[in-house]
């Protein structure tokens, strides 16, 4: 031992989707809090099995899709009602005229909730992340490809290096290593 | 299971496989990986530089039309808008079926999609460069493209918000910035199973910083694919309202056979029916240099694409019919004149039969009613459907016929409008010819660079509608081992994939 490495948790790996719920659905019941499943694609049902709930992402895409119908409105009104008020084919400019601007309400809508969309996901998946505990066990880079891999932080107050670690080779998890910071 | 038990039940039918040959999911990373791992093949840049060369001798083209005016093309004051524009809304349309794979089969849990998405979502972001392309130098100072921008210009000036020149701005770029949004939120879990496999340190460096530090888990996906359902939530309306506002440039204009309320719903269906075509177009070839895709890119795939093809050029065909009788129906003697002498004329007077047409453009209205109508009809017949030949020569004549249809709105209704002493032929130049090839050099180009850096093939949802993917999935009924009896093919013990959960 050259130097102390901090602990950042225990990993288990896997062979399948299946297998993966499994073990997270006994994991969630043994009352653990900080953990995660990693996997090559989205498990269906894996949300439930680990006790989370919906995504709450669409919350801040509709603020910002409000926002963006906001700005259109404003940005068609004011020059056309105010600042310059070009007179096209004799047509005046006043309420009657708003149908000709929902082109543009409709696209700056689906611009800023595409723009809100993509910040939210980045800020809610804490990305981008180029460093991760998880990258220095080398098994993990089979997570892009096969692997499916569980992780325990070892902040998680039920964590013990060695009861958890019993756990995990218990519930099915293969290869369960100590991962460093 | 006993024998006489299984004589007695008639056989489950069951869905082909999405992924034949059940293939594991080691194998799918590998072999789409494996396209960008390799040293580029000889055949790549037989193809890139002739394609790059194009592009090039179109740029110079633009650089001669910018740096001389527009007058070096064969536009005039009566078809003031002529190739420019045709190429514009040829390219635009291209790209719906990109988005319609990725975002309106999403939605309607169209499995088949995830094995051509990648690739047609690319497809889409390069057809719509080409196609900024052109009102970018139609308007002759390049400099004062700014004007479009929705800021008061030089002059203090602002632009019209009732113009649909200026709906189409805001159509065109917000729909180019979503599409770029959603294939590289798409791309994000695919750059990282690049990065774990990289080799170099070069390239696990580049890959790496792409792939923003993915991880695959779950409380990374879980929030991923909410993003992924807004994303194509949101493009689903916007690929249809890009090319209604795009018809919105003809609809809202007087002239006769553009001032037409079918526009939209027939330009929406037309840009599918094109973009599907120009998928096939690139995708047969592309599976014929790649034969390890043949159990991603399947018949079903192509059978399937040939469907939608056969839809939308059917619809499309309504819209024409529709247009003529519409046009006698409401008896406006200038929309006859376009309809029935401009376009159609007497395709009966070569055999003698009535008077001469006063249409100049009749040949090309022909073009694309076989094109875009009679061909695809072959379609009916499954065994064309799925004869990649017979896909690849359907699609060439569809591409061409989608070109001649904007061609026909634009320049037959120009050419000969209201007052026959304003009436004017029109011819493209050289340049403006070598223009129209020169994008196609550019979007082959940009094509074959992403074929070599990027993954052509979404690798994590094709893994995702595989049977194991399920958390359910029962090893219980293996899998069949041995080879596939090909994928449209007799049923098969492999378990159903498509349309369960």
């Amino acid at each position: 031992m050259a130097e102390y490495r901090k602990v950042y948790g225990l990993g288990a790996e896997f062979d399948s989707a299946a297998s993966l719920l499994k073990a997270a659905e006994k994991i969630r019941d043994a009352g653990f809090s900080k953990w995660d499943v990693h996997s090559p694609f989205p498990v269906h049902g894996m949300d439930k099995a680990m006790g989370l709930g919906k995504s709450w992402l669409s919350a801040p895409v509709f603020i910002g899709g409000s926002t963006g119908l906001l700005t259109a409105v404003l940005l068609t009104t004011i020059p056309s009602f105010g600042i310059y008020k070009l007179i096209v084919h004799g047509k005046p400019y006043d309420w009657r005229t708003l149908p000709a601007f929902f082109p543009i309400y409709f696209e700056l809508t689906v611009l800023f909730s595409a723009f809100t969309t993509i910040f939210t996901l980045m800020i809610m998946n804490q990305l981008p992340k180029w460093y991760h505990p998880v990258f220095n066990w080398e098994r993990f880079s089979k997570v892009t490809d096969d692997g499916f891999f569980l992780v325990i932080e070892a902040r998680d107050p039920k964590f013990s290096e060695t009861k958890t670690r019993a756990l995990l080779e218990e519930i099915g998890g293969q290869h369960v290593t100590l991962i460093h910071d | 299971m006993a024998d006489a038990v299984t004589l007695e039940t008639p056989a489950e039918l069951k869905r082909a496989p999405l992924v034949a040959n059940d293939r594991k999911f080691n194998w799918i990373s590998d072999k789409v990986a494996y396209i960008v791992e390799s040293p580029t093949p000889l055949w790549w840049w037989a193809i890139f530089l002739p394609c790059a060369t194009l592009a090039l001798i179109g740029l110079l083209c633009i650089g001669f039309q910018i740096s001389n005016g527009v007058g070096v093309w064969g536009e005039n004051k009566t078809v003031g808008w002529a190739w420019d524009i045709t190429n514009f809304v040829f390219w635009i349309g291209i790209g719906h079926a990109g988005t319609l794979i990725s975002a309106i089969l999403f939605l309607t849990r169209q499995k088949w999609r995830t094995s051509i998405n990648r690739a047609a979502e690319a497809m889409t972001l390069f057809a719509v460069i080409c196609a900024g392309i052109f009102p970018g130098i139609h308007v002759g100072r390049v400099w004062m493209a700014w004007f479009l921008a929705p800021i008061p210009n030089a002059n203090g000036i602002w632009p019209n918000f009732r113009s649909p020149l200026l709906w189409d701005v805001f159509a065109v770029s917000t729909y180019f910035t979503v599409s770029v949004l959603f294939w590289y939120t798409g791309l994000v879990p695919d750059i990282a199973t690049l990065r774990d496999r990289a080799k170099s340190r070069m390239r696990k460096y580049i890959y790496g910083i792409f792939a923003l530090g993915w991880r695959g888990s779950n409380r990374q996906w879980r929030h991923y694919e909410m993003a992924y359902l807004l994303l194509a939530g949101l493009s689903t309306p916007l690929v249809l309202s890009v090319h209604s506002v795009v018809s919105f440039d003809f609809a809202t204009s007087i002239l006769p056979g553009w001032h037409t309320t079918i526009f939209p719903p027939y330009f929406v269906a037309g840009a599918i029916f094109g973009g599907f075509a120009m998928v096939l177009t690139i995708m047969l070839p592309a599976r014929l240099l790649y034969p390890q895709l043949d159990d991603l890119v399947t018949r079903g795939h192509v059978d399937k694409m040939a469907k939608i093809i056969l839809l939308t050029g059917t619809i499309v065909g309504y819209a024409y019919l529709m247009e003529l009788f519409i046009a006698y129906y409401g008896t406006n003697k200038f929309e006859l004149f376009t309809f029935l002498q401009a376009r159609v004329g007497n395709p009966l007077h070569f055999l003698g039969i009535g008077n001469a047409s006063k249409g100049w453009y009749n040949w090309a209205y022909y073009c694309m009613m076989t094109c875009n109508v009679l061909s695809p009809q072959v379609f009916w017949i499954k065994s064309f459907r799925t004869n990649y030949v017979v896909v690849f020569i359907i699609c060439m004549f569809v591409n061409v016929g989608m070109w001649f249809e904007r061609f026909v709105i634009i320049v037959t209704s120009l050419a000969q409008d209201f007052v026959p002493s304003s009436w004017h032929h029109y011819s493209p130049s050289r340049i403006e010819i070598w223009t129209f090839i020169g994008t196609f050099g550019i979007f082959l180009s940009l094509f074959l660079l992403f074929m070599r850096f990027l993954p052509m093939i979404c690798m994590f949802e094709v893994k995702a509608v595989k049977p194991e993917a399920d958390a359910h999935y029962h090893p219980g009924h293996e899998p069949s081992t041995g080879p596939a009896v090909g994928v449209l093919g007799a049923p098969h013990e492999t378990p159903a994939t498509e349309g369960h959960h």
